[in-house]
C-alpha cells in the first residue's frame, strides 16, 4: 500500500513535521504516547478499536477514498489502522518515521467531516480518532509547519491571523466610512454595551475579505439590528488550535470570545459564514470549558439570515437571476442540521436553485475543512486530487445549468476554489450574504 | 468418549456460560467507569429519544444509505445475525436439553427451518471470508484474528449439522459442537465478538451526538 508520499508521487517536505520529527528519539515517543494514552484514551478511544469489525463499510463515506482510485489506505477505518490504531496496539513503540507518516495522514488526509460516522454500523467516529492522533503530535511537536504557525498566531494575539488590536479597529472604521457613501446612516457599533446581537468574524475577515465585514454591516443596518462587534481581542471566533491537538489554547480562545460577548452584556452571539469556527464555539470549545452548551445563545450566519428574511426584516428587491447550487458545509449541516434553513434563504433570495448530490447530511467535504487547508501549500495538490469526487459532483451539477455556487462557509470557499481552479470548472462561489447584499433592498 | 460427553456437556457448559456473563458484565461496567472517568461527557450528552432514534435505524434492514447501498451485504448481515441469534435460542434439539436439565421450555423452530438458518449462517460466514479475501477495502482491515472469529462463529453451525444429519463420525461432531459453542460464548466479551455488547451504546453516543447537539440525522 501506499505511503503518504506517493499519493502525489513527490516527496512532500514539511518543516514542521520534519524540524519537529528531528528533535525526538523512539524512546521519548513512547514515554509521550503512554501519557498520553493513560491521561486521556479513555473508553471512547478503547471501544471504537476493539468494537470496529474491520467490515470496511465505512470507506464509500470517504472522499478521500472514493477520489484514491479507492485505494483503502485512504478509507476511515484504513486511516485509523495506520495511525492510532497502531499506537494503542503497540503501546506507543513506534518509530520515529511512524510518526511522520501518522502525522500527515491526520493532519491531511481526513477533514474530520464525520461523514463515515453516518455510515459505519456502530457510528464509530474517525474524526474522533484523528484528532486524537493529532493531539499525540501537537505533545510530540510534530505538526505541519503553516496550521502551527496559525495556531501560534492565536496564542499570542487570540486571532488567527496576526491581526493587532489597531488594525482590527481600524478595519472596522475603515469599512463603516466605505459603507458610508453607500450607505449614509450606517455605524458599525464598536463596544456597545447591552446590544442585542454580538457579531464575531474570523480572522481571515479582516485581513483578507474585509468586504464581508461592510456587506454585514449593510445587512444590519437595513434589518435595524441593535448590534456590536468588540474593540478587544475576542472578536476572532475561529479556531486553528481545535484541530492541531492544542486543546487547553482552544478552551482559552472560546473562553475569550464567550467572554467579551458576556463583557459587552449582549444577549446571542451570531457568527460569520464559517463552519469550523462554529463547530469550535458550539460543540467543542464549550466542553473543555465545562459548558454543556455555550453559556449564552450563537447562532451561525445561515439561521440569523433565515430570521431576517422569514420577519421580513430585509425585503429582496429583485431575486438572484443566475442559476445558483448550494455546497451543505459539514460543520454546520452534519454539526448544527441547518441545510432547510439554508435552503429556505436561497429559495427567498435566488430565482434559480439547482440541488447538487448527494446533498444535506451526505454531501462530500470540501476537503479544506478540519484544519487540512490550514496545512499549506506544501499539502495542496493531495487536497485537491484528494477530493475528486467534489469536482465531479460539482460537474454534474454545471451540466444541470448551475453557475454559481453557494458555501456559507470560509473553509469551503477556499477548497471549492481550489477545486473549481484545478479541475476547470469555471463556477462562480458566493456566500449566502453576497448574495442578500446584492439583492436586498437596503434603505 | 462417554465421559468426554459428559464433561464438556456438563461442567464446562457452566463454565462457558459463567465466563460469558461475567465476563460481559465486567466488560460493560468497565467500560462505563472508564467512561465516567476520563470521557464524561459520553453522559452529558446521551439523549434515551436519540439514541433510540438511531438504534431503531440500524436495526432495520435498509433503513440507513449505506445499507441500501450494499444490498447484498445487507441482506446477509441480517439474515447472518437473526438466525446466528435464533437457531440456538430456539432449537428443538438444545430445548430438549433444557428441559431435561431444568423442566423449562420455550417455543422452537421446526427442525427442517432450523436446518436451513444453519446453513444461512454457514453461507453468510463463507460469504464474509469472500469479502476479507476479494474486497481490496476489507482485505486491507482485515488481521489474522478477523480469520479465527469467522472460524470460531462458523465452527458450532458446521458440527451441529453434521451431527444432526448423523454423518460419518457424528459423535465426534456432537463433541466438538459442543466445545465450539463454548469457546465462542467465552469469547464473545473478549474479542471483536464483544459489537455484540457496545452496539446499542456506540449506536446511542452518535444518535445523542447527532440527533441533540447537531440537530442532524445519523443514517
Ligand atoms: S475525511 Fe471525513 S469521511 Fe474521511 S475519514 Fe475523515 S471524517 Fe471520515
Ligand atoms: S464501518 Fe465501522 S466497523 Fe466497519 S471497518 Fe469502518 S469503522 Fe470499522
Amino acid at each position: 500500500m501506499k505511503t503518504p508520499a506517493e499519493a502525489t508521487d513527490e516527496q512532500i517536505i514539511d518543516r514542521g513535521i520534519e524540524d519537529g520529527a528531528a528533535k525526538l528519539t523512539q524512546d521519548k515517543v513512547k514515554r509521550v504516547v503512554q501519557k498520553m494514552l493513560a491521561a486521556e484514551g479513555g473508553a471512547r478511544l478503547k471501544t471504537y478499536i476493539e468494537t470496529c469489525a474491520h467490515c470496511g463499510l465505512c470507506s464509500e463515506a470517504c472522499h478521500f477514498y472514493i477520489s484514491n482510485d479507492k485505494d483503502p489506505a485512504y478509507s476511515p477505518a484504513g486511516k485509523i489502522k495506520q495511525t492510532i490504531g497502531e499506537i494503542v496496539k503497540k503501546r506507543g513503540n513506534v518509530s520515529v518515521d511512524f510518526i511522520k507518516t501518522a502525522c500527515e495522514i491526520s493532519f491531511t488526509e481526513c477533514n474530520l467531516c464525520r461523514r463515515c460516522v453516518m455510515y459505519c454500523p456502530f457510528g464509530i467516529d474517525a474524526a474522533y480518532m484523528m484528532l486524537f492522533m493529532r493531539r499525540i503530535c501537537h505533545k510530540l511537536g510534530v505538526v505541519p509547519q503553516y496550521i502551527q504557525d496559525t495556531a501560534h498566531s492565536h496564542s499570542a494575539t487570540l486571532n488567527q491571523m496576526w491581526v493587532k488590536e489597531d488594525e482590527w479597529i481600524d478595519t472596522l472604521h475603515w469599512q463603516e466610512e466605505e459603507a458610508r457613501d453607500e450607505i449614509p446612516g450606517l455605524r458599525i457599533p464598536i463596544e456597545k454595551e447591552g446590544a442585542d446581537i454580538f457579531y464575531s468574524v474570523i480572522g481571515p475577515e479582516p485581513k483578507f475579505r474585509a468586504q464581508l465585514i461592510y456587506q454585514a454591516a449593510v445587512i444590519m443596518h437595513a434589518a435595524g439590528v441593535d448590534w456590536t462587534m468588540p474593540a478587544t481581542p475576542g472578536w476572532d471566533n475561529s479556531d486553528m488550535c481545535m484541530y492541531t491537538g492544542d486543546v487547553e489554547m482552544m478552551a482559552r480562545l472560546k473562553k475569550v470570545h464567550f467572554e467579551t460577548a458576556m463583557r459587552l452584556k449582549t444577549k446571542r452571539i451570531v457568527m460569520g459564514e464559517c463552519g469550523h469556527a462554529f463547530r469550535s464555539v458550539h460543540d467543542v470549545g464549550n466542553r473543555y470549558l465545562g459548558w454543556k452548551m455555550a453559556p449564552l445563545p450563537v447562532i451561525h450566519a445561515i439561521e440569523f439570515f433565515y430570521e431576517l428574511l422569514r420577519d421580513r426584516k430585509i425585503r429582496i428587491k429583485k431575486k438572484f437571476q443566475k442559476p445558483v447550487t448550494f455546497h451543505d458545509p459539514c460543520n454546520i449541516v452534519r454539526g448544527r442540521g441547518l441545510h432547510e434553513k439554508a435552503r429556505y434563504v436561497i429559495h427567498q433570495t435566488c430565482k434559480a436553485f439547482i440541488e447538487m448530490h448527494p446533498n444535506r447530511e451526505h454531501n462530500y467535504c470540501c476537503s479544506a475543512g478540519g484544519g487540512v487547508i490550514n496545512c499549506g501549500p506544501p499539502f495542496r495538490k493531495k487536497r485537491v486530487t484528494g477530493n475528486r469526487v467534489k469536482a465531479d459532483q460539482l460537474e454534474a451539477v454545471k451540466a444541470k445549468g448551475a453557475e454559481i455556487v453557494i458555501a456559507p462557509c470560509h473553509n469551503c470557499h477556499g477548497g471549492l476554489e481550489d477545486i473549481i481552479k484545478h479541475y476547470e470548472l469555471g463556477m462562480e462561489l458566493k456566500f449566502l450574504g453576497d448574495i442578500i447584499y446584492e439583492c436586498m433592498e437596503k434603505e | 468418549m462417554h465421559a468426554i460427553y459428559e464433561i464438556v456437556s456438563g461442567p464446562m457448559v457452566w463454565l462457558a456460560a459463567i465466563i460469558f456473563i461475567l465476563g460481559s458484565l465486567y466488560r460493560l461496567i468497565f467500560m462505563g467507569r472508564l467512561a465516567a472517568k476520563k470521557d464524561p461527557m459520553v453522559f452529558s450528552y446521551l439523549s434515551v429519544y436519540y439514541s433510540l432514534r438511531s438504534i431503531f435505524h440500524w436495526i432495520i434492514p435498509f433503513a440507513s444509505v449505506n445499507m441500501r447501498k450494499h444490498p447484498i451485504m445487507t441482506v446477509v448481515a441480517f439474515a447472518f445475525h437473526i438466525c446466528l441469534f435464533a437457531v440456538p435460542i430456539f432449537l428443538c434439539a438444545h430445548i430438549i436439553l433444557i428441559n431435561e436439565a431444568w423442566q423449562v421450555k420455550w417455543w422452537y423452530l421446526p427442525n427442517p427451518i432450523a436446518d436451513v438458518m444453519t446453513l444461512i449462517v454457514i453461507g453468510a460466514c463463507i460469504f464474509f471470508l469472500g469479502r476479507r479475501l476479494l474486497l481490496r477495502e476489507v482485505r486491507y482491515l482485515t488481521t489474522f484474528s478477523d480469520f479465527l472469529i469467522l472460524a470460531g462463529v462458523a465452527a458450532p453451525f458446521v458440527t451441529g449439522f453434521w451431527s444432526y444429519h448423523q454423518y460419518p463420525g457424528h459423535e465426534t461432531a456432537a463433541i466438538l459442537h459442543i466445545i465450539s459453542g463454548e469457546i465462542i460464548l467465552v469469547m464473545i466479551p473478549f474479542t471483536r465478538l464483544s459489537h455484540m455488547l457496545f452496539f446499542p451504546f456506540l449506536r446511542g453516543y452518535a444518535g445523542s451526538e447527532f440527533g441533540a447537539v447537531r440537530n442532524a440525522v445519523d443514517w
